[in-house]
């Protein structure tokens, strides 16, 4: 069978070839224009005057448009209609997109460019949280407020309290392969689109709405992304409309890339947030009552930044009951780059939150973290096995008058119902062997006045679904050739991800083909349309299903056409090995193909899928967003230098769930790729902008991901390999995002490392640069 | 004219001097599998083997012009397979261990791995500090780099050789004596001197700024001489970063391991020693080395050549004590400086550059300290001594004691700015624990998180 196993990536031989076309790397028509922005160089104010005269004089430019020069308004907002592709007079962040450049190379437009005279009236921006409070200066109305029991009461019969404050960082998505897009114009208004994105169906209808024509007119393709990370969600709309406006106007082809220090100045990054939080527990740890604030920094415009912090809020409980609690989450509208998805969605800061709070709480009362944890934790799913369905399948738990296990629900009103992180906690700190490792970090601690260890562990519990309940589906579609071969598409991107072999693999199960027989094309949405983005972990959930569908429509088809030719029945003719089995006849794959095509047997199907069972109103914060959760946890051990700062991370132990995994390596693969890129969220990578908004950390010179030595020395990854609970394609779960959170560990544990230095709470901030854990190592000693 | 060879064939080329190999590939050639990722040299998705007589070794390609290659021979990821289509033993092991998710920045990993299969180094940490992935944690990268180790070179990987001697090109000046340099940059004054390309290059890709009258330093052998004395070293300066980690290594270790983080094995190989001191910035890592060891500069201006030592040289931000025509042609140094030190401090350990380096070189005596040379990079405008600390440790027993005594006068040798890499209060106690470092070091104590392992 094709699924389950460790097949490599689809275009594996391609990357390492060359072979492998990015969007930059098609070849374009002659004549094609380059395009490239003008950029603002402040963050906030109007633009007074706009001398294009040398940029328009500039050798190879063919056209410059500004706002005014727009044959209508062009938005390129994802959900507010507030990003005007180009500025209408008033400056919003420090890299806003001014006019637009079309010349007959990159360079050329690129140095054009940077001709322009402009003048503003430059006026005071709002660049922090505590600014955009100050100004109330935010989206919707007022903060979100969600809340469980009967907070305040709690609050104040709880024994204990502890108050804490934490800052993290932003992050920048640096996939390496930056924005690019190619406009290929047609006939009679059509304009055929080729991006790197991560939404297809909404580069199509920017591009429509901005051409004026019905989305029927636009094609959207998208082989693969160079990454994408959520960075290629929304953030890709303003070059494709560029380029589909530009081919429109002069009915040449027109290609775009942002150089790299124009991805990071334009582009929008993860929200950095402040957490402020009250804990009211007991002398054991245990959480009475919790009363948290979020305040996200979500930038000039509103992008996808609610649901962003919803997801913050939805996962501020992480893997802990909390009988009592109040989230409120305030979205700051500030003059820096738009805030976007990246990776998590707002998840790890909101988990990262309530982390902290725990690793508060530890120390507070110098009671082991982990087991802090586990007795916040919700109780264990009374079985970690799916319950199997029909005769002969009857348990205890599970059936329609069987006694309902204790009720345990989110901050959100979500039964909580395949928790399994005591099990996976008590094998992760068994094969990781936390207890002695434990006492030799402090032995170690003992021995050594300079450098000291940490050792730290966080568990992952992660909700699967898009919060926004109806972008929880997809279309796939298959054709059977007569010769047996097998084309798949469906509404998912390829990022890197391996989802197009992941769905390939469910295809070929279906046929019992190999994966070698099923072609892979590239998304298109003239192919299937109305996709939602390839985001929230749900790639394969959602198109493995739709692609399943297709299949098993097909294979119904010839199922009955073999059965009718062979004078049996449909249910006797199975699909494996490469061939068909009819009854006692066997047939190859091909040749079964080619008689139900000399049939007349319809060999293409459309397929879909809608994720079942959700309700959710994000309001009142109510409801089951999610299907079901991951989980994983984590053990990080570490070494910094209390002299400097500096850190590494020495080990990593993960241990996550992806049940019964589609394909082991490309899982495991995506588990190592997260954390490191977690850890990097919460280690070196350092948005810096200076006093007037512009951002310093514009490039790889300045703005540090993790390096191939900053991987963890010794990095075990094992997959927890149990089914999923609910019926998901081959009961496999997502894994794009919630291994992301296991990079917290490394902060959990440089702030242990830190308390090696002295008694106090030493308050590690996020990022924890050098300069960052030098000054919580003066906290920790108390000379602060 | 420019010629090489590209993949095995040998190419003419007639374009702009400035015009970078990446974009000649991409959009000349239409060799599409060398990624821009960042135009700067900092992630290594355009590492192209570029070999001549000196050897293979992987450089950027974005950073690197078409007159730098005239005579050499460059092999791109299409050329890393055997003619025949038979994938490299490293393209091999990445499908196996699954070193590719997205594909982007493979290419380049993909050369680099091949060029340190090819030279024999299973340093690969080194070898791929200069390559960023952003989807695998490099982890089956490693994998896949080890698992190919012992494989043997394909024969195409070896074939490339330099084309030899040529005539001068016509459109870019390319002297191959340094007096044929001398005598030129005499003429033109205010003609750029173009070493590495390492930052001269983002001039280019970065500034859009126009050269219009270029030298290219490559070809002058002579100033890769070194000369070696009993007592010193004289380096050439236009020997790489990576020639100066292999020279250095026996004498300095402490140097070696710094310029192990210097940029990455793209740059060390083109960057060089003298564009590193002539461009006078304040951050880069081999001055303050190289002051605290009282190295002595050889600057050269027509015939007229004059020595000075290397502190005097930086003037202050922006400035230094060059002449219009004079160039920098050598470094001479101390083989011998047990207790030299120089640590190099940014966020993360590779390919970053320095928030601050510091570099110590106490001379004791029955454990006094009898002569000081302490340099700091990062702390000031330019590469600068430190000599009210000096002064506080001369004549003491190196103890807590003096040290803890010594340290509030770097606030008198420096006033450190707050930039992105760090601030200035940062930079001033690093800087003092520097110090605290230095004397834990000398003593023996474990100072680093480098020599910690799991």
């Amino acid at each position: 069978m094709t699924v389950h196993a460790p097949l490599p990536h689809d275009s594996a031989k391609l990357h390492v070839t060359g072979e492998a076309r990015y969007t930059d790397d098609i070849p374009a028509p002659a004549g094609a224009l380059h395009l490239a922005f003008g950029l603002s160089t402040i963050a906030r104010g109007t633009i007074t005057a706009m001398d294009l005269t040398a940029v328009r004089a500039a050798p190879g430019v063919h056209l410059v448009l500004t706002w005014q020069d727009l044959p209508r308004p062009a938005d390129t907002s994802p959900s507010a209609h507030d990003e005007p592709l180009l500025s209408d007079g008033t400056v919003h962040y420090c890299g806003q997109p001014l006019f637009l450049v079309a010349a007959d190379s990159h360079h050329a437009a690129r140095r054009a460019a940077a001709l322009a005279k402009v003048t503003t009236a430059e006026e005071t921006p709002i660049l922090t949280i505590a600014e955009a409070l100050a100004a109330n200066s935010r989206f919707e109305d007022g903060p979100r407020v969600w809340q469980k029991g009967d907070p305040d009461t709690a609050m104040a019969a709880a024994p204990h309290r502890l108050t804490g404050h934490l800052t993290m960082g932003g992050q920048e998505h640096f996939y390496l392969e930056s924005q690019a897009a190619l406009a290929l114009p047609g006939e009679n208004g059509e304009m055929h689109i080729l991006t790197s994105t991560q939404h297809p169906t909404e580069i199509q209808h920017k591009v429509a709405d901005a051409l004026g024509q019905p989305m029927h007119a636009v094609r959207s393709e998208v082989r693969r992304m160079g990454g994408g990370f959520g960075g290629k969600e929304s953030q890709g709309n303003a070059l494709a409309v560029a380029c589909a406006i530009v081919a429109a106007l002069t009915g040449r082809p027109a290609r775009m890339r942002y150089d790299r220090d124009d991805d990071m100045t334009i582009t929008g990054k993860r929200h950095d947030f402040q957490i402020a939080y009250t804990i009211g527990h007991d002398a054991e740890g245990r959480i009475l009552a919790l009363d948290v604030t979020h305040y996200a920094r979500c930038g000039w415009s509103l992008d996808l930044s609610l649901p962003v912090a919803d997801r913050a809020m939805l996962h501020a409980d992480n893997a802990y009951n909390l009988p009592a609690v109040r989230i409120t989450s305030h979205r700051l509208k500030t003059n820096t780059q738009s805030a976007t998805a990246f990776r998590g969605f707002g998840g790890p800061q909101g988990m990262l939150g309530m982390e902290r709070m725990m690793d508060h709480l530890a120390h507070t009362l110098a009671l082991d973290p982990v087991e802090l944890r586990r007795r916040n934790y919700y109780a264990e799913a009374d079985t970690h096995t799916a319950p199997a369905k029909g005769p002969g399948h009857g348990q205890r738990f599970g059936g329609e008058h069987s006694p309902k296990p204790r009720s345990q629900t989110t901050p959100y009103g979500m039964e909580v119902q395949d928790f399994i992180l005591h099990g996976l906690t008590d094998r992760l700190l068994q094969t990781a062997d936390y207890a002695t490792r434990r006492a030799k970090v402090d032995a170690f601690n003992a021995a050594n006045p300079i450098l000291k260890r940490g050792l730290a562990f966080n568990p992952v519990k992660f909700g699967i679904s898009f919060t926004l309940t109806h972008l929880n589906q997809a279309g796939a579609l298959v054709h059977v050739y007569q010769d047996g071969s097998i084309a798949l598409n469906h509404g998912g991107t390829e990022m890197g991800q391996g989802l197009f072999q992941k769905v390939a693999q469910v295809v070929a199960a279906r046929f019992g083909v190999d994966t070698s027989v099923v072609k892979i094309t590239a998304t298109d949405t003239a192919k299937v349309p109305n996709t939602s983005a390839t985001a929230a972990s749900s790639g394969s959930d959602l198109n493995g299903m739709a692609a399943q569908d297709a299949a098993d429509q097909i294979i119904a088809r010839m199922s009955a056409c073999l059965a009718a030719l062979h004078q049996t029945s449909p249910d006797r003719v199975t699909f494996a090995d490469n061939a068909v089995h009819i009854g006692p006849t066997t047939l190859p794959f091909a040749k079964a193909a080619q008689l139900c095509y000399q049939n007349r047997v319809s060999l293409s199907a459309a397929g879909f899928y809608r994720t079942p069972d959700l309700s959710w109103d994000r309001i009142k914060g109510q409801g089951r967003p999610f299907y079901y959760f991951a989980y994983g946890a984590a053990l990080t051990e570490v070494v910094l230098d209390t002299l400097t700062g500096e850190n590494r991370i020495l080990r990593a132990d993960l241990l996550h769930d992806c049940g019964s995994s589609l394909n082991p390596a490309l899982d495991i693969g995506q588990i190592e790729g997260a954390y490191v890129q977690g850890a990097g969220w919460l280690t070196t990578e350092e948005l810096v902008w200076d006093a007037k908004g512009r951002l310093r950390t514009h490039a790889p010179s300045t703005y540090k991901i993790p390096a191939v030595s900053d991987r963890p020395a010794i990095f075990n990854v094992t997959l927890w390999d149990t089914p999923n609970r609910e019926p998901t394609v081959y009961r496999s779960k997502a894994v794009g995002e919630p291994p992301f959170m296991l990079g917290i560990s490394a902060h959990l544990a440089l702030r242990d490392a830190v308390s090696a230095t002295g008694p106090h709470w030493p308050d590690l901030h996020a990022p924890a640069t050098p300069e960052q854990v030098l000054a919580a190592i003066a906290r920790a000693r108390g000379q602060t | 004219m420019i010629s090489f060879l590209l993949n095995g064939e040998t190419v003419q080329v007639a374009d702009d001097p400035t015009r970078t190999l990446l974009d000649h590939l991409r959009d000349t050639r239409g060799l599409k599998g060398t990624k821009e990722g960042c135009n700067e040299g900092d992630c290594g998705a355009c590492t192209v083997m570029v070999t001549d007589d000196r050897g293979a070794r992987a450089l950027n390609a974005c950073i690197l012009f078409l007159p730098q290659l005239q005579g050499k021979a460059v092999r791109t990821v299409e050329g890393i397979s055997a003619p025949d289509g038979t994938l490299h033993p490293v393209q091999k092991a990445m499908i196996a261990h699954h070193g590719s998710q997205c594909g982007f920045c493979t290419p380049g990993f993909v050369v680099s791995m091949a060029v340190a299969h090819l030279n024999g180094s299973t340093d690969h940490d080194e070898s791929l500090a200069g390559n960023l992935c952003r989807c695998t944690g490099y982890a089956p990268i490693i994998r896949a780099a080890r698992a190919a180790e012992s494989a043997p070179v394909p024969a195409h990987m070896k074939a490339d050789a330099p084309l030899g001697p040529l005539p001068p090109p016509d459109d870019a000046f390319l002297p191959t004596t340094s007096d044929a340099l001398a005598e030129w940059y005499l003429q033109n004054p205010d003609a750029t001197l173009v070493a590495g390309a390492t930052d001269v290059g983002l001039w280019v890709t970065k500034q859009h700024r126009a050269l219009p009258k270029l030298a290219f330093l490559h070809a002058c052998a002579d100033l890769r001489t070194v000369t070696e004395t009993d007592t010193h070293l004289r380096l050439g300066a236009m020997l790489t970063m990576s020639d100066m980690a292999a020279l250095i290594a026996p004498h300095h270790p402490s140097y070696a391991a710094m310029i192990r983080r210097y940029g990455s094995l793209q740059v060390r190989n083109a960057a060089t020693l003298g564009g590193n001191i002539a461009n006078g910035s304040p951050i880069g890592d081999n001055p303050p080395a190289l002051i605290a060891l009282g190295a002595t500069l050889h600057l050269r201006r027509g015939d007229t050549r004059r020595d000075l030592p290397l502190e005097s040289y930086f003037l202050d931000y922006g400035k230094q004590d060059r002449q219009p025509g004079e160039f920098v042609e050598a470094i001479t140094l101390p083989k011998h400086a047990p207790t030299f030190r120089v640590y190099k401090i940014s966020k993360r350990f590779d390919q970053d550059i320095s928030a601050l380096c510091g570099a110590f070189n106490l001379s004791l005596s029955n454990g006094t300290v009898t002569e000081a040379r302490i340099a700091f990079g990062g702390m000031a405008g330019t590469p600068k001594r430190a000599t009210a600390v000096e002064n506080a440790l001369t004549g003491r027993p190196l103890t807590d004691e003096t040290v803890t005594q010594a340290l509030p006068a770097f606030a008198q040798d420096f006033t450190p700015l707050t930039d992105m890499r760090a601030s200035a209060a940062y930079r001033l106690t690093a800087a003092q624990n520097l110090l605290r470092r230095y004397a834990a070091d000398l003593a023996g104590h474990p100072t680093s998180v480098l020599e910690i392992t799991p």
